[in-house]
Parts: structure tokens; sequence; C-alpha cells
């Protein structure tokens, strides 16, 4: 069972029509800039997006090796934390999807033991701890957040998941799509987070939780997660599949 | 400026090493601009013109990527890093074992720095090739050292959980980000300095592609 097989072409298709608006609206604020343009950058070469992304794939190596399993990222006081995070995402905060907690089922598949799908009342009844720590997003702009939640070890051992395998994949009721390396997802600062500023995680921002990874670019930390799956096949990811970097590790 | 003397020969390595670096440069400022751009370091309203950055036609980039022009910003810039570095090393290392920087860049002292600085300003410093003088012999350690902390500060925003040491040597994640701009900008200053130099001694190009310019005998 892969991330494809679950995946509807047409879910997939009006989300990109939705990308594409979103960035004409954008365009146009700088259409006066773009108009200097020449239309030529040696970026958009074929060969160099080869060569490119060969470089990209190393880098997922390099990353894989300077991660350290045991190394926790910094922490904060309480009070450095931000009440209103910001809204990230390709659609607005009205758009994003709201999961319904009487019918949402987490559903499990691939290399796992015990895949009955998960409610969110028993997602939620998991042990949970809370971290205060640096979001970093791809873009350059960082949050320091409040969020508690569950370590992902602690879940991924509770569905007997074969830890030895290599990702860990996700999919996302917005139809988002990505997958983190095994070592990250047992990371013990890696959790299913249910809280975001002690409320229990308002739809935008992930309902019934997100994966909050302080030692990943935020595009990596899926929100409204549906399905997780474990697998030893190189998936692809929503960004990465449109260049970004795989591991993308802090 | 007065009548270029001297005879100037630059080795092969180092010929080498600097046009790697020249275009390593390039890349990495032209992508990080590009990076910069999407979210600003500095709280000011600027951003570089996206025509003189590096990361794909952002009107193109759309149809052919479906994503507007950073993610080939940030693989220029991830990839041309390994380069400057692995390159800068090697730089360094024929610097300090064949002499180079004890001969060209030692000694300085700051009399002779403020003595040549004054004749420069007066457009009395003539340029002896295979020379530097007291301003040159700065403004090269500048420049190392500008590298150095850009560099550094970058590994710090690249890695702020692994390098967090580093990451904290300059003031946090969002310090380290200005850090980073500051160090570009230097190093941007001190290659518009360095190009206008060299424009006005084209002999300083040759020597920097063949190896050699001027003559050997000394004159006055």
């Amino acid at each position: 069972m892969n991330a494809g097989i679950l995946r509807t072409g047409g879910a997939r298709a009006s989300l990109v029509a939705d990308i594409e608006a979103r960035l004409l609206s954008k365009r146009t604020l700088g259409l006066g800039a773009l108009t200097l343009l020449t239309g030529c950058d040696i970026s958009d070469n074929d060969q160099v997006q080869k060569v490119l992304t060969t470089v990209s794939r190393w880098n997922d190596r390099a990353q894989a090796l300077l991660f350290d399993p045991r190394r926790l990222a910094p922490t904060f006081d309480e009070s450095r934390a931000v009440r209103d995070f910001r809204y990230n995402a390709y659609f607005g905060p009205d758009d994003a999807p709201k999961l319904d907690p009487d019918t949402y089922r987490l559903r499990l598949s691939g290399l796992i033991a015990d895949k009955k799908p998960w409610t969110v009342a028993d997602l939620y009844a998991l042990p949970q701890q809370a971290q205060v720590t640096r979001h970093v997003c791809v873009e350059g702009w960082s949050m320091i957040g409040k969020w508690t939640g569950t370590p992902l070890s602690v879940f991924l051992q509770r569905i007997g998941a074969d830890t030895t395998a290599k990702y860990l994949g996700y999919e996302c009721a917005d139809g988002y799509y990505d997958s983190i390396d095994m070592p990250t997802a047992l990371h013990p600062q890696t959790i299913m987070a249910f809280k975001l500023s002690d409320q229990v995680l308002p739809a935008k921002y992930g309902y019934p939780f997100k994966i909050r990874i302080p030692t990943k670019l935020g595009f990596k930390q899926p929100k409204w997660v549906t399905t997780l799956y474990v697998t030893n096949r190189p998936t692809g990811g929503f960004w990465v599949d449109r260049g970004y970097n795989w591991f993308s590790g802090s | 400026m007065s009548k270029v003397t001297g005879y100037q020969h630059h080795p092969l390595i180092l010929r080498v090493t600097h046009w790697i670096n020249a275009a390593a440069m390039i890349v990495m400022i032209g992508s990080g601009w590009r990076i910069y751009n999407w979210h600003p370091a500095l709280p000011v309203d600027f951003i570089f013109p996206p025509v003189v950055s590096l990361g794909g036609d952002p009107v193109l980039s759309q149809p052919i990527h479906t994503e507007d022009g950073l993610a080939s910003a940030l693989m220029w810039h991830f990839g041309a890093m390994w380069v400057l570095v692995a390159n800068l090393l090697v730089y360094l290392g024929y610097g300090i074992f064949s002499g180079h920087f004890r001969r060209d860049f030692l000694p300085l002292s700051p009399r002779a720095f403020l003595r040549d600085f004054m004749d420069a300003a007066r457009g009395r410093l003539a340029h002896r090739l295979g020379e530097y003088n007291a301003v040159q012999r700065v403004f090269y350690w500048g420049v190392l050292a500008a590298m150095a902390v850009t560099i550094l500060s970058g590994l710090g925003i690249w890695k702020p959980v692994q390098f967090q040491a580093l990451t904290a040597l300059f003031g946090g994640y969002e310090a380290a980000r200005v850090v980073h701009f500051l160090g570009m900008t230097a190093i941007v200053a001190f290659l518009a300095v360095h190009l206008a130099l060299a424009l006005l001694v084209p002999q300083t190009i040759k020597a920097m592609i063949t190896g050699h310019a001027g003559t050997k005998e000394v004159q006055s």
C-alpha cells in the first residue's frame, strides 16, 4: 500500500488548480518588476535541473549523516512561545480541511502490525508531553511555539511499526503528502501534536493533529494527517516533487 | 593611477581556485538573494530585483516546475556551498603551506595601512604587479574574514539543531540570518572594489588567467 494508491486524481488536480490560483494572485502584485525579466534563466534548463536534483539527493545523504538522533533541538522558556502562530498553507485558513471528530479515522498501512484505524478519542488518550521549540520555515521565517502531544516513537511502538524500515510516509486531508526518514520519526522531540498554545489544535493548524518535528523544516511537518505508512521505498513529497530537498533537516 | 611596473606570477593552483571561487560566489550570492526575497531577514522594505537573482524565471517556473523559483535557488545554494567550501579549503591550505599568505599578505601595520590609504586617496599609490600594498592586504584579510563569518553563520542557519552551538554563537537563528546577510554585503562590497581595481589595471586580469604579467626587469 503506498501513497499514490490512496490519492485520488481529482483531489490532486483541484489542489494544483488552487495553488496556481494563489500564485497567480500573488504574481500580479509584482507584475511591474516581472516585466523587466528577460525570461531566460539557466535554472530552467532540463540538464541543469537534472544536475541540481542529483546534488540535492546527495545532500539528503549528507544530512542523514549529520543528523544525530540524540541531539535535541533547543527549547525555550514558555514566555517566548508565540500565542498567535502564523498560518501557513497554499490556501486560505477558511479553506482548511475541517475534519469531523466523529467520522475521522487515522488510517495505517505498510509495514505496521496493527493497522486498526484510530479515532480522535483514541489518539487524544495517548500519553502527552509539551515542548517549546522553534519552527523554521524553508522560506526563512521562524517562530517559537508550544506544542503538546505524543512522541511519534511511542505511537509507532504501540501500532507495531517496523522501525527498522527506512521511511515513514504520510498523507493529509488536503492532498498533501511526503515522508521522513525513520531516525527522525523516532527522535524524542518528534511528536503527534494535539495542542498548540495549550489549545486543542484548531482546524487551520491541522486538527486533529500535525506532526511536529523540530529537527526539520516546516514543510516536512504535515497537518490534517489522515494516513501514516511505513515503507522501505523512497516516496515523493508535495514540495519535494517541486524541487525542495527531501531530507530538509535542521 | 601611476605607471604599472613589476612582474606578477600566479601559480596554476591559485588561478584555478580563484576562478572556481568566483563562479561559486556568483551562484551563492545570486541564489542567496532569491532566498532572501522570500522572507527578508532585514526589517526594511527591500528585495533584490528578481532579474539579478538566481533560481529560475519566477513566471516560467510555475508552468515548468509548479513552483515559483525558490526550489531552484535552494538547490543552487546548497549545491554551490560544497564547491565553495572545498575550494576554499584547498586555497587556504595552499596559502598557508606555500607561504603565499606570509609572503604576500604580511607584514601589515596600521601605520603602513594609513600611509598607503592616504596615498591611494590622493591617487598617488602606484600599482606594482606582484606586490600588494597595505590597503590591498587589509582588503584580502578582510574578505577572508567576511567569508569565514558568512560561511559559519550560514551553517548556523542551515543546521540550527545539529550545529546549535554555532547558531548560538551568532545570537540565535534570527540573528544568524542578519549576520549572514551582513557577511554577504561585505563580500559584495569587496567584489565591487576588486572588480573596479582589476579593470583599472587589466594586467592583473591577464596574470590571473595566463599566470604571468609584466616584466621581470625592475623598472623605476
